[in-house]
């Protein structure tokens, strides 16, 4: 066969190829209720609060064994979105609702989580201002020794472009990502961030709360100590909420069920349990 | 004229002929099916990457020269230039050939050439094991020694670099680059390497003057392939390579490779930010395709 003949076997085959994945190629993002009726509850939305949802619904299930609790990790905006579309009945968010959004949307707070900058355990600037914060991750601020530390370079570590936690980070911080300094160190999932800071003196990172461990060191910030209850007297500003938002025209008594129970004290349990800070 | 009972034969021959021919060409048709899964499935998965990855540059008119040359990757603001990781990725797999190849060379030529079998016995099978040895483990290798080593010997103020990407992808293609290099060498008649030694040549200069020369498309061959290795890693390299998004300059910057961008992005990535990771995809899918098209010509100039 020549060579020619063959190209164009192949790229035939190709275009075809390309044709049927087109074809196949239907939403495959979006959340599908799978039609049981009443008793699904379709949830899609942040993978900073997916897990806890997991959690919540596997418990919630032991219980009430005829609700089925579906859950998509697609992260808050697309979750969020979901919700005002009507493809799922109920968006999980790990950052505020914007102004367009919260005209459309309910929302619950179900619990809520901290994020906190941290540090090599050997570092001795252990209290930042907002602002410092700031500077050190949009690369105003290089080195220790501008901030009372150590004479040696600032490693920045951050999670990548798309995370839930990134997102509230930078939010609350007050920069953007075309902001952030551009040689930091990109880490996925905060136990990957946790370790580079941990083996590295020059590191700076933030990660939730319920990472903290004895192998970093965690910093002030404005002179409040990360803690769950600086949180719940909202002393300590770099927290956000776990959110559950629903259309109201789309809400079904089961999704309200589910509401409730995770607001109950056995709910309330579970999600401290989880690492995060309860509501109450 | 054939008793009944012959009679009887032929036709119980004829019909467990028949069966013969059916399960004969059965089991062709089945073999083929076979054959054809893996190339439908190649197909299948070019198929798909080329669609989604191509969608933003058809339907959504972004520019692929920009996407090419762009040096700026902020998917939350609508800015995707993989410069940056073009340029990581070649650099990579530059460096590490140039640790790799002579490394791997000289132990493909120690072991078909001057080894002693006993040793050559416990050699090979080790740098086989080597190849069998998850790529995760060599990133969990690489970010628990390498970087470390790197981070305290040199004074970086971070060990997540280049370098520590080169020196881990070196080691991860010393395998391929010695089992097929050494193949080769071994492929070489022995009456090249008499004639040489009877001439009055030492045996090193019989190896790189006589043998080396004369398996040189085989061991081109292995250097393709240790690149097609080195170029496509993923999981070693992001664990080594800090993953910042930097045009590198010099070895110690760190840097965010192809595929790395793709593995790290994709757990969140929706929308427009995906069908860039895909077209990133397609990015690395070209350099792997002109590395094949290139290895393929090597080994057609090699059977002449």
């Amino acid at each position: 066969m020549g060579l020619l003949k063959k190209l164009s076997i192949g790229l035939f085959i190709l275009s075809a190829a390309a044709l049927l994945a087109a074809c196949g190629d239907s939403n495959d993002n979006e959340t599908e209720s799978s039609g049981t009726g009443t008793d699904t509850v379709s949830i899609s939305g942040s993978t900073s609060v997916g897990p806890l949802a997991e959690k919540l619904a596997e418990k919630y299930k032991e219980k009430q064994s005829n609700t089925n609790i579906e859950i998509n990790q697609i992260g808050s905006s697309a979750g969020i979105t979901n919700a005002i579309s009507g493809v799922s009945q109920i968006g999980m968010s790990s950052r505020d609702l914007k102004e367009e959004e919260a005209s459309e949307l309910t929302e619950t707070v179900i619990a809520y989580d901290g994020i906190v900058v941290v540090t090599h355990p050997s570092n001795k600037v252990k209290d930042l201002t907002m602002e410092e914060v700031k500077q050190i991750f949009t690369g105003e601020i290089t080195n220790w020794n501008q901030l009372g530390g150590e004479d040696m370079e600032i490693v920045v570590v951050s999670r990548e472009d798309g995370s839930g936690s990134r997102d509230a980070f930078q939010e609350i911080v007050g920069y953007s990502s075309g902001e952030l300094i551009r040689n930091s160190i990109i880490a996925s999932g905060n136990g990957n961030i946790k370790t580079t800071v941990a083996t590295n003196k020059h590191a700076v990172g933030f990660i939730s709360f319920e990472y903290i461990d004895d192998s970093i060191a965690t910093l002030k910030i404005n002179g409040v100590e990360a803690t769950a209850e600086n949180v719940l007297n909202q002393q300590y500003s770099l927290s956000r909420p776990f959110l559950f938002v629903h259309k109201d025209g789309n809400f079904t008594e089961a999704g309200q069920e589910f509401i409730d129970y995770i607001l109950s004290p056995d709910g309330q349990k579970i999600v401290s349990e989880a690492g995060a800070i309860p509501v109450k | 004229m054939p008793s009944p009972s012959n009679e009887n034969q032929i036709v119980d021959m004829k019909k467990s002929n028949k069966l013969k021919y059916f399960f004969e060409s059965a089991s062709e048709k089945l073999f083929l099916i076979c054959a054809m899964l893996s190339v439908i499935s190649l197909l299948l998965i070019i198929g798909f990457v080329f669609y989604k990855g191509s969608h933003p540059f058809v339907a959504e008119g972004y520019s692929f020269i920009d996407f090419i040359f762009g040096m700026e990757w902020v998917p939350s603001e609508d800015k995707f230039g993989i410069l940056p990781m073009i340029v990581a990725s070649i650099f990579s797999t530059i460096g590490a050939l140039v640790i790799g190849v002579p490394i791997g060379l000289f132990t493909a030529i120690f072991l078909a050439e001057i080894a002693p079998k006993r040793v050559a016995k416990i050699i090979s099978p080790a740098v086989q094991l080597l190849a069998g040895i998850p790529s995760v483990l060599y990133g969990v290798f690489g970010l628990a020694i390498i970087v470390p080593m790197l981070q305290n010997n040199f004074g970086l103020a971070k060990g997540q670099s280049l370098l520590a990407v080169i020196i881990v992808l070196a080691i991860m293609m010393l395998p391929t680059i010695v089992t097929v290099a050494e193949t080769a060498i071994r492929a070489v008649p022995k009456t090249y390497r008499e004639g040489s030694l009877a001439l009055g040549a030492s045996p090193i200069g019989t190896i790189f003057k006589v043998v080396v020369p004369a398996a040189k498309s085989g061991i081109m061959a292995a250097i393709v392939l240790g690149l097609g290795r080195a170029i496509g890693e993923t999981m070693a390299v992001i664990l080594v390579a800090g993953n910042s998004l930097i045009l590198p300059t010099s070895l110690t910057d760190s840097v965010r490779p192809l595929t790395t961008n793709i593995a790290l992005e994709m757990g969140y990535a929706f929308g427009t930010h995906q069908e860039m990771l895909f077209a990133t995809g397609i990015v690395l899918f070209s350099f792997i395709l002109i590395l094949n098209f290139v290895l393929a010509k090597i080994s057609s100039k090699g059977g002449k």
